[in-house]
């Protein structure tokens, strides 16, 4: 049954993917990328990475698509049906990520002999929670040992890694988004020629 | 459950395409998305491998998926930043074609 969900949703990031990459409409790839966001979000969260699936499709499919959208409708683009691709450029374009797609395969094969995920079990999560790494950590245990319905706490996992292992990347992140938003500020401010410097 | 290899080929497969749309496309904005694809294809490669290996509590190790919230974090300052680049183009050329934009063509 898993395998079909990930076939399902691997073929919903490829298909989404190709239809980016094929459509002369610039609204239609926009939306042919969020088909193929939300299929690779749901690759993660078959990885049981429920965080970052549900990240992808709020801020990939969300936030970033809609600024996509806007960005042409505000340029008020219209289809490229007059202009032709060079065929030059389509073969290098086709060739040359097939190229890629080969290498990959390869490079697959030379992978570890035994590449299949260990499941996560009620056995799993009960060990983690005895574990040295989590002692004292009694709101992520509690949920590892739950009763009824023990889960993986993802989420806290993931929040005890940023603000313990990478909080000072954490930070330079913050610096980055502050100047990327004065950047965008410096950018979009339309100069006019008394203010030129 | 599909195996490691199995999400390494999706994800070398999306960035394929994604390389083919940059390489293709004439439309900024549609390159500028591919480029997107791209980065989102090589999440996938974190994911897998922070899945597969197993840290020392015998949970998935988690390093690998904040490298994928950072990375998702950059990728949206980066669209904000390139967005606002194209605006500026398309306000002083009036096309967002790169074959018309050969000014810096040496």
């Amino acid at each position: 049954m898993e395998i079909y969900i990930f076939y399902f949703f691997s073929l919903l990031a490829v298909v989404g993917g190709v239809m980016l990459v094929t459509f002369r409409n610039p609204v239609s790839s926009a939306l042919s990328m969020v088909l193929s966001f939300v299929g690779m979000a749901g690759l993660f969260i078959g990885l049981n990475a429920y965080f970052v699936g549900i990240i992808q499709i709020l801020v990939y499919a969300g936030a970033i698509m809609v600024l996509f959208i806007f960005i042409i409708m505000l340029l008020d683009l219209n289809d490229e049906t007059k202009i032709r691709f060079k065929s030059s450029t389509v073969i290098a374009g086709v060739i040359i990520p097939l190229m890629l797609v080969i290498q990959v395969l390869g490079v697959i094969q030379m992978g570890p002999e035994d590449d299949s995920f260990t499941p996560i079990t009620r056995e799993v999560l009960a060990a983690a929670a005895e574990s040295e790494a989590l002692a004292g950590q009694e709101k992520i245990r509690e949920i590892l040992t739950h009763p009824t319905s023990p889960q993986l706490p993802d989420t806290n996992l993931i929040g005890m890694t940023i603000f313990r292992d990478f909080n000072f990347p954490l930070q330079v992140m913050g610096i980055l988004l502050l100047v990327a938003t004065i950047g965008v500020v410096v950018l979009s401010k339309r100069s006019s020629k008394s203010s030129k410097s | 459950m599909a195996s490691l290899n199995d999400y390494l080929f999706v994800s070398g497969l999306l960035f394929a395409i994604g390389l083919g749309g940059v390489m293709i496309r004439r439309n900024i904005i549609v390159i500028f998305m591919s480029l997107e694809l791209m980065l989102a294809a090589a999440n996938i490669t974190l994911v897998a491998f922070s899945r597969l290996h197993i840290s020392a509590n015998g949970l998935p190790d988690y390093d690998g998926q904040v490298l994928v919230f950072f990375i998702i974090t950059v990728a949206a300052a980066e669209v904000a930043v390139g967005l606002a680049i194209i605006v500026a183009l398309y306000r002083a050329r009036q096309t967002i074609d790169v074959e018309d934009l050969t000014s810096m063509r040496g």
